[in-house]
């Protein structure tokens, strides 16, 4: 099993100052899973999927992310941003730059793509998220929804194995959700590495091969969908569930 | 149901002049009585100040139409009830306040450096310009000519720095002040927020050190102290030092109001960049600096002017800036007792230039606020 695993976590420890935030968290993601993260606010499930890519640093055990260790090696760390796309729950677009400058700026200057060619993979991007006309828009003039796939957009650009999105949905209005996640659910079924922190529990049924839960810095647990929303071994799950879905 | 499909107008009184001098002069009594209060004044002071500067005054010839060489022949001097301003005292001095004490034979180099410059300027002022970017070529290797073609050498005879003078020290000092320590204080501010403590501590004891000593102090330390670290033999030019001194000077204060734009700058967007594989120096160059400098340009504009005026106090290390030049007439007994006039003239021409600057960067925040909005992401 552990032979296709694209991402590996072995007894990830990490602090903040005296908080044990990840506490021996395990995991392994194999190629094109798409795993759904889940857990109370302050569970550290933004905090693992950011060690993935080093935006945090761990400090105990070891994460290896398709074959390359994440040390304080800085060559690393860069050829493993470059395989692995982010999507933040703030957009984190560049509001000096218009949508189309936004998505070509890193494959411009990280992957030396001549710009027109760029250009072209910029407007072929913002057909898959369905906004090629606000190429030549500011984010400042797009709706959040808008604002979020320009952000998938731009990740995909970089053409990566793998994606991970911190709660994607998380700052948007009700009703540009579902354009957002029509968009994840595309991206899913086109066969991407996908690691997703979410509340979203309907997108998490329709998209999801595995559900990982977390508290208190652990992972409580993990399980296929069909197990984890109809018979979860913990108490502490399902205690989670009944208060996320309200019925 | 008739009225939905009309488009219904603001009342009459709240639009057009009537409507604006109701609203903002005439709004209530106090408002009414203050906007009355400064007419009167305004209708007390332009006609005297007019009539002092322009009708009144002796330009090159007094009221007897004698050519004025001296403030005895002014005619506000001749006959106290008759004239204004003397602007004779401009008029004879006018080559010294321009280019100080420079050979006049020599002096076409300063009037092309002159030109130069304003070129230089031009495709920073518009960007719209057609070429910009050759014009931005020629800008980046101005300060170059303009050495050469000021200073001497490459076949132009040698004009040593000790008489140049006037507006000419003003701009080179203001100018190569503020051209050089920019991009010394984007270093220093990115330093003083390094993660490497080597590198933050001494950004941060440069910046605390320079800008907790007076200007002055820093110009006399450069006069004084600098040619005692320099090697023997090795003579520093004094309007060097004085360069050295002021655009250190400027450098940490810059540095500090780039900070400031920096400290704007929401975490989520340094970790976007990273996480698309941009390096330390890229991010910054590409995604943290041209947002950071756009939120700053106030404050930026707002030390370059400063620094811009602070460049008089050269005055006290012996080098005559424009300001120097009118004390020195000021001093001579030709022209004693037409400080009105000097100073008059002096603050024309430094309210031109920081004027000038400060529409500049209104136009700036204009033009690079459109369709940007900071504040929604």
């Amino acid at each position: 099993m552990s032979e296709e695993s694209i991402i590996s976590l072995k007894n990830v420890n990490k602090w903040f100052g005296d908080f044990h935030v990840l506490q021996d968290v395990n995991l392994e993601v194999k190629k094109k899973e798409r795993i759904v993260v889940c857990g109370p606010s302050g569970s550290g499930k933004s905090t693992m999927i950011r060690c993935i890519n080093r935006l945090e640093e761990h400090q105990e055990g070891s994460i290896v992310v398709d074959g390359i260790e994440l040390t304080g090696n800085l060559k690393n760390i860069d050829n493993v941003r470059k395989e692995v796309g982010m999507v933040f729950q703030q957009f984190n677009l560049f509001p000096h730059l218009s949508v189309k400058e936004n998505i070509t700026l890193a494959p411009i200057w990280v992957k030396k793509m001549p710009k027109a060619e760029a250009e072209e993979l910029a407007m072929r991007q913002l057909e898959i998220v369905k906004i090629p006309e606000q190429a030549n828009k500011y984010p400042g003039q797009l709706s959040g929804g808008q604002q979020q796939r320009v952000a998938i957009a731009r990740s995909l650009a970089m053409n990566p194995n793998i994606m991970l999105f911190d709660e994607p949905t998380s700052a948007l209005d009700p009703e540009m959700i579902k354009e957002v996640l029509d968009v994840m659910v595309d991206l899913a079924n086109g066969g991407m590495t996908m690691i997703v922190v979410t509340h979203e529990m309907g997108f998490a049924k329709t998209v999801a091969d595995r559900m990982v839960f977390m508290d208190e810095g652990k992972i409580v647990e993990e399980a296929s969908p069909d197990k984890f929303f109809n018979n979860p071994d913990s108490d502490r799950t399902k205690l989670f569930l009944s208060q996320i879905l309200h019925q | 149901m008739n009225e939905m499909n009309e488009v219904r107008k603001p009342p009459v009184a709240t639009t057009g002049i009537i409507g604006w001098l109701r609203l903002n002069l005439f709004f209530n009594w106090t408002n009414s009585l203050i906007t009355l209060f400064v007419i009167y004044c305004l209708y007390q002071f332009i006609p005297w100040i007019l009539d002092w500067t322009i009708f009144s005054a002796d330009f090159k010839y007094n009221y007897l139409g004698e050519q004025i060489t001296n403030q005895e022949m002014c005619s506000r001097n001749l006959d106290p009830e008759n004239g204004g301003a003397c602007w004779a005292v401009i008029y004879v001095r006018f080559y010294q306040f321009i280019y100080g004490f420079y050979p006049k034979v020599e002096v076409w180099r300063v009037n092309v450096a002159y030109v130069m410059l304003a070129l230089a300027l031009l495709p920073l002022l518009y960007a719209k310009l057609p070429y910009r970017k050759y014009f931005l070529y020629f800008t980046y290797i101005f300060p170059v000519i303009a050495y050469f073609l000021l200073n001497g050498g490459l076949g132009f005879t040698e004009v040593s720095t000790n008489k140049w003078g006037g507006l000419l020290v003003t701009l080179v000092l203001g100018c190569t002040g503020i051209a050089l320590a920019f991009p010394i204080g984007i270093m220093l501010a990115l330093g003083r927020r390094s993660k490497l403590p080597v590198i933050s501590m001494m950004c941060t004891l440069f910046i605390e050190f320079i800008r907790g000593v007076p200007l002055i102090t820093l110009l006399f330390f450069g006069m004084v102290m600098l040619p005692l670290f320099l090697p023997e033999g090795i003579d520093m030019d004094g309007l060097v030092r004085v360069l050295v001194a002021v655009t250190l000077f400027q450098s940490a204060y810059m540095a500090e109001v780039i900070r400031g734009g920096l400290q704007a700058i929401p975490p989520g967007q340094y970790e976007a960049a990273k996480s698309l594989g941009m390096s330390y120096w890229r991010m910054n160059l590409l995604i943290i600096l041209p947002q950071a400098i756009r939120i700053s340009i106030p404050p930026i504009v707002n030390t370059s002017i400063g620094l811009f005026k602070d460049t008089t106090l050269v005055i006290i290390v012996g080098i005559l800036d424009l300001l120097g030049i009118g004390r020195g007439t000021l001093a001579d007994t030709n022209w004693l007792g037409l400080s009105y006039e000097i100073y008059f003239f002096v603050s024309l021409v430094f309210f031109i230039f920081t004027f000038g600057m400060s529409r500049y960067s209104l136009y700036l925040e204009k033009k690079l606020k459109t369709g940007i909005n900071m504040g929604a992401d």
